[in-house]
């Protein structure tokens, strides 16, 4: 089976890149973009499997980057992380399209298995 | 004492009192008596103003009209009598003119005057012919020996003498029953003078006296001017005794006076005077028979008085007593509406602040956890290396500590932003069962007794499930915190009314203070110290609120407590 091609999208360096480097210790293939703008140009010249996306981003929020994504390619898998405990968000996030929501600080185990789930479903 | 009254009847005052709200019901006592107060002087008062000018008008008016009828019968009656005396009067100065000493000395003819008269007038006893001279009877008619008696030395005979004229008073003489004597002087033209005299019967006086038409308990008599009994008196003596009551002689009027007789009683009399002879009739009438419709008004008037009286006192306390518990009603709905307000306002704004913190702090827990993460992982994929173990449990401490936080801030994001309300349609009963079955293990384990009253044909509700069971959750929750082991726990369900359903969960165990009770639904308000986050009746106050509910709580220190629930039958969303 393929490396799992990976996008992660958040505003936060640190958690952005620590999380990056803990996927890619588990054999994935991951990019990284600091902001919604970044993340669609990635979307758009190397289209990852998945996206793991931050709801709350300065600039394009996560929610509109879920919904360009879905525009380019609908069979992107989309995994929202939103930081507040609000479930509004990842239901919101669902009725557009995202794969599942992860409530921020994540448990690294959580989220392999929910990227499992969108390969399978992708599949 | 007048500062103090002041401050009594102060209204302005007693009303600003009311406006703190803060208002023991010492206060709501002291309006209501003030207001009593004024509104029964300010009713009572101007009643009895009414009442009084209405007796004394009524007293003058009545008094007018109870003394008319006396004055006129007394008036009657005295003309009755004069008219009686100058009748006889005249007869007999008649017959002076019409018969000549002659005739008169002749007995037989005198005899026939006298039946003429007895049989025409009424009262003559009889008639004699007494010589102007001497004084000595010369001629006699009647049923006496009377005949050569000279009266010379006596008063009578002398006036008649003097006056031409005269009317005696009430006498017994020698006849031994009460009469008067009427005398006639004449004079012949050869200077010889005589006298005509008659007596007359002055039971005829009682006769006049009974047309007056009197009743058992009143009296009329005449008096003289020396206030002896001329008539029988029914009251105070028999003729020709002294009367009692003290007469004013003189005037010529009718008067009238209000007295008390010699036997204490309160009588109304009457008395005119006549002109000649000097007599005094007198008309005695018990005060109580004069003035029976005065009584009887009066009587009335006050019946009146009393009656409005007491129905605008009974008018006032209802009145009063309904306005106050009003007031009192509003008073205490504004003070809830407020202190929920102001609960509201404490938890919105305390939701906010631990929303932004728990965001703020969210961010770098993500980065520590995630930086801890992928050290445990590089720990992990390295082969083994000089305190690998250590590491290894260290890292673990602080992803423990990390999930420690990350519940703490979910709760506090869970607290500011509630789930959605999902309703469906649910039985309440079924619900309370459900929840009690996540506590039914720790209450075997500690003897808790609980015992459900649950109404059997419970109307099904609109509502959250998932919230409602968190209501009830948290409240067992505390319902077992506060038990000692072998507690009990009564539930009770039922329909409060058409709209409402109500449960209460009601714990024996060690209750609240007064103080703690009115905090239990403040947010990090916490008995439990290391144990609770003091949000747990906070979010259930919050989380029945949202359903459209209203909770509330009763306890008392090493008693118990009592949460009462109640819950709209319709959804409000």
């Amino acid at each position: 089976m393929d490396r799992m091609k990976i996008l992660l999208v958040d505003d936060e360096h640190e958690f952005v890149t620590t999380l990056a480097e803990r996927l890619e210790l588990r054999n994935m293939n991951v990019s990284i973009a600091m902001d919604g703008e970044a993340a669609l140009g990635l979307v758009e010249n190397d289209p990852p499997q998945i996206v793991v996306l931050d709801v709350m981003m300065p600039g394009l929020s996560g929610l509109e980057v879920l919904e360009k994504i879905k525009a380019i390619d609908s069979k992107i898998q989309v995994i929202l992380l939103t930081g507040h405990g609000a479930t509004k968000d990842g239901i919101r996030g669902m009725q557009l399209g995202a794969f599942d929501y992860l409530i921020k600080p994540i448990d690294i185990d959580e989220l392999i298995e929910k990227l499992n789930e969108a390969a399978k479903s992708m599949a | 004492m007048s500062l103090n009254l002041k401050k009594w009847f102060n209204i302005k005052e007693s009303l600003q009192m009311l406006t703190d709200v803060d208002s023991s019901s010492n206060r709501y006592q002291l309006f209501q008596r003030n207001i009593r107060v004024l509104m029964i002087v300010l009713t009572i008062v101007p009643l009895s103003m009414m009442a009084l000018i209405n007796y004394h008008q009524y007293q003058s008016s009545l008094r007018e009209e109870i003394i008319n009828p006396e004055t006129l019968l007394a008036n009657k009656t005295k003309h009755s009598f004069e008219l009686f005396m100058k009748e006889r009067q005249a007869l007999i100065k008649s017959i002076s003119s019409f018969y000549s000493f002659k005739d008169l000395s002749d007995k037989k003819t005198l005899n026939h005057i006298l039946l003429t008269l007895k049989k025409e007038f009424s009262g003559f006893v009889d008639l004699g012919l007494i010589s102007g001279a001497d004084g000595t009877q010369l001629c006699y008619a009647g049923p006496y020996n009377l005949l050569g008696k000279n009266y010379a030395e006596q008063s009578w005979f002398q006036e008649v003498m003097l006056k031409g004229t005269y009317i005696s008073d009430v006498f017994m003489g020698y006849r031994k029953f009460p009469h008067i004597a009427i005398a006639v002087q004449r004079y012949e033209q050869n200077g010889q003078s005589w006298i005509v005299r008659t007596t007359i019967d002055t039971t005829l006086f009682d006769s006049l006296i009974a047309a007056m038409g009197l009743d058992a308990e009143s009296d009329a008599f005449i008096l003289n001017k020396d206030g002896i009994f001329q008539t029988n008196s029914r009251l105070y003596g028999e003729v020709l005794e002294h009367c009692p009551l003290k007469i004013p002689m003189g005037g010529h009027a009718t008067y009238v006076d209000e007295r008390k007789g010699p036997d204490g009683r309160d009588i109304f009399l009457t008395y005119t005077h006549f002109t000649y002879p000097e007599y005094t009739l007198v008309i005695v009438k018990p005060k109580s028979t004069v003035l029976k419709t005065w009584y009887a008004l009066k009587s009335d008037l006050f019946f009146v008085f009393l009656a409005s009286s007491i129905l605008i006192v009974i008018v006032v306390f209802r009145l009063t007593g309904i306005m106050v518990n009003r007031i009192k009603e509003a008073d205490h709905n504004r003070e809830m509406a407020f202190r929920e307000l102001q609960h509201h306002h404490k938890l919105s704004s305390i939701g906010r602040l631990a929303a932004g913190v728990a965001h703020e702090i969210n961010n770098p827990l993500a980065i520590i956890n995630e930086k801890a993460g992928l050290i445990k992982d590089l720990i992990g994929y390295t082969p083994d290396f000089a305190q690998k173990e250590k590491f290894s449990t260290l890292v673990g401490a602080i992803l423990q500590s990390v999930s420690r936080c990350r519940t703490i801030t979910h709760r506090l994001l869970g607290f500011a932003k509630r789930m959605e309300v999902e309703v469906e349609t649910l039985d309440l009963n079924e619900l309370i069962e459900e929840v009690l079955g996540f506590m039914e293990k720790e209450a075997l384990y500690r003897n808790i007794d609980i015992v459900l009253e649950l109404a059997k044909d419970l109307p099904r509700i609109d509502s959250d499930r998932g919230q409602l069971q968190q209501v009830f959750l948290n409240i067992l929750n505390n319902a077992m915190a506060a038990l000692e082991d072998e507690g009990r726990i009564l539930i009770a369900t039922w329909e409060k009314d058409a709209d409402t359903i109500a449960v209460s969960i009601q714990d024996n165990g060690c209750g609240m203070s007064e103080e703690t009770l009115r905090h239990i639904f403040e947010p990090f308000f916490t008995t439990k110290k290391e144990r609770g986050t003091g949000l747990g009746l906070s979010i259930t106050y919050g989380l029945v609120k949202k359903l459209g509910g209203d909770i509330e709580v009763k306890s008392k220190e090493h008693e118990g407590t009592t949460f009462k629930i109640f819950l709209p039958k319709k959804s409000i969303t």
